[in-house]
């Protein structure tokens, strides 16, 4: 493990990497973090979602990173460029929790589970698959993807480390 | 988010100065509860990129215990109550003479419901001042509790901020008794749109 290059994914903020360094993104709320991996060229890419849809911004120049429809075609269009084949890359994520439960929810709070599935709709439109997840519950997660071995490990306050 | 990088000094300075008539009060409330004194710093109004929004708590990984509650009212915002684990326990120690188990790192329902409490109590405090000093009407909601890391908690309330840019305005307060021996922290993360009416209020507006 020692020897392997750490790349850190900020907040509304994405990387790609290859050669077997490790992606990391950190405190995963009702943000989702998505993984593109194309394992035969060891390409690697991960996206801290913050927000479904760039339909809502109000901001003058738009964060590609920030948004669920944005991200994820400017990663794999980044992984592209690097050599990655857009037919083999596969997607894992994780996030989108919903870390705080109130009665009579507003669809702000309800952030996370849409986040979840504005990501799963896009991967979809653009004919990725969705090899494993783990989303929801109300838990923050910290992830780190291996684009040696393509294993994501999730780590929670909760449940400890566990890997897709 | 341009309307924010124009805030002029004496406007960050009205803004610190809300940050300390509500924590004032906060504190106050907190001394009388623990029936000790409880110091706070200086209040410290910034506008942070995200990512460095959870460095004031020492990292998006920093497992703290955290009360949310969303402000309602005329000046609408998000309202955290981040306490450290060790914070926590001698918190709920001191009390309540709920002891919290060494090495146990779970938090029975008892334990969050009662720090839960102590953070709407807080925060109650903090908004009732903030409302008799601005006569703006703010309503704490019910609050909600999380035992996890200062990151994914934090943002919860950034959201607002998202649509706008990737920086927050907030006010941070940090309580202290003994030294640090216990340590808390609050933020107040008006909503984008609030900053005009709190100005306006106060006699500072500008439009």
């Amino acid at each position: 493990m020692t020897g392997q290059t750490l790349v850190k994914v900020g907040m509304a903020d994405l990387n790609v990497v290859d050669g077997g360094a490790l992606l990391k993104t950190t405190g995963l709320g009702s943000c989702v973090g998505v993984t593109l991996y194309d394992s035969k060229s060891g390409i690697a890419g991960m996206a801290h979602v913050m927000l479904p849809s760039s339909d809502i911004a109000r901001e003058a120049q738009i964060n590609l990173a920030k948004y669920a429809d944005t991200a994820i075609p400017e990663l794999l269009n980044r992984m592209t460029v690097l050599g990655a084949n857009m037919n083999r890359v596969q997607a894992k994520m994780a996030g989108g929790a919903q870390m705080f439960a109130f009665a009579g929810q507003s669809d702000t709070l309800r952030i996370g589970p849409r986040n979840v599935e504005s990501c799963m709709s896009m991967l979809n439109r653009l004919r990725i698959p969705i090899v494993s997840h783990d989303t929801g519950g109300n838990y923050g997660r910290t992830i780190e993807f291996d684009s040696g071995s393509g294993i994501l490990m999730i780590r929670s306050v909760q449940f400890g480390i566990k890997e897709i | 988010m341009a309307e924010f990088k124009n805030f002029e000094a004496f406007e960050l300075d009205v803004l610190k100065e809300v940050g300390n008539i509500g924590a004032g009060n906060a504190a106050t409330a907190l001394s009388k509860l623990l029936n000790k004194p409880v110091d706070m710093a200086v209040p410290k109004v910034s506008l942070l990129p995200f990512e460095e929004i959870a460095e004031l708590v020492g990292g998006a990984e920093q497992v703290v215990l955290g009360v949310f509650l969303r402000v309602e009212g005329e000046a609408p915002g998000n309202m955290f109550f981040l306490i450290e684990e060790n914070s926590a326990e001698r918190m709920l120690n001191q009390l309540l003479s709920l002891r919290h188990d060494e090495g146990d790192k779970g938090y029975s329902e008892m334990e969050l419901s009662a720090l839960c409490e102590i953070g709407n109590i807080l925060a109650g405090s903090y908004l009732s001042s903030l409302a008799d000093f601005t006569q703006l009407p703010m309503m704490p909601s019910v609050p909600a509790i999380a035992h996890d890391m200062a990151g994914a908690i934090l943002s919860y309330g950034l959201m607002q901020y998202g649509e706008m840019g990737d920086s927050a305005l907030l006010i941070e307060t940090t309580f202290l008794e003994d030294h640090q021996s216990l340590e808390g922290h609050f933020f107040l993360i008006p909503d984008p749109g609030s900053f005009g009416k709190i100005f306006r209020s106060l006699g500072v507006g500008r439009e």
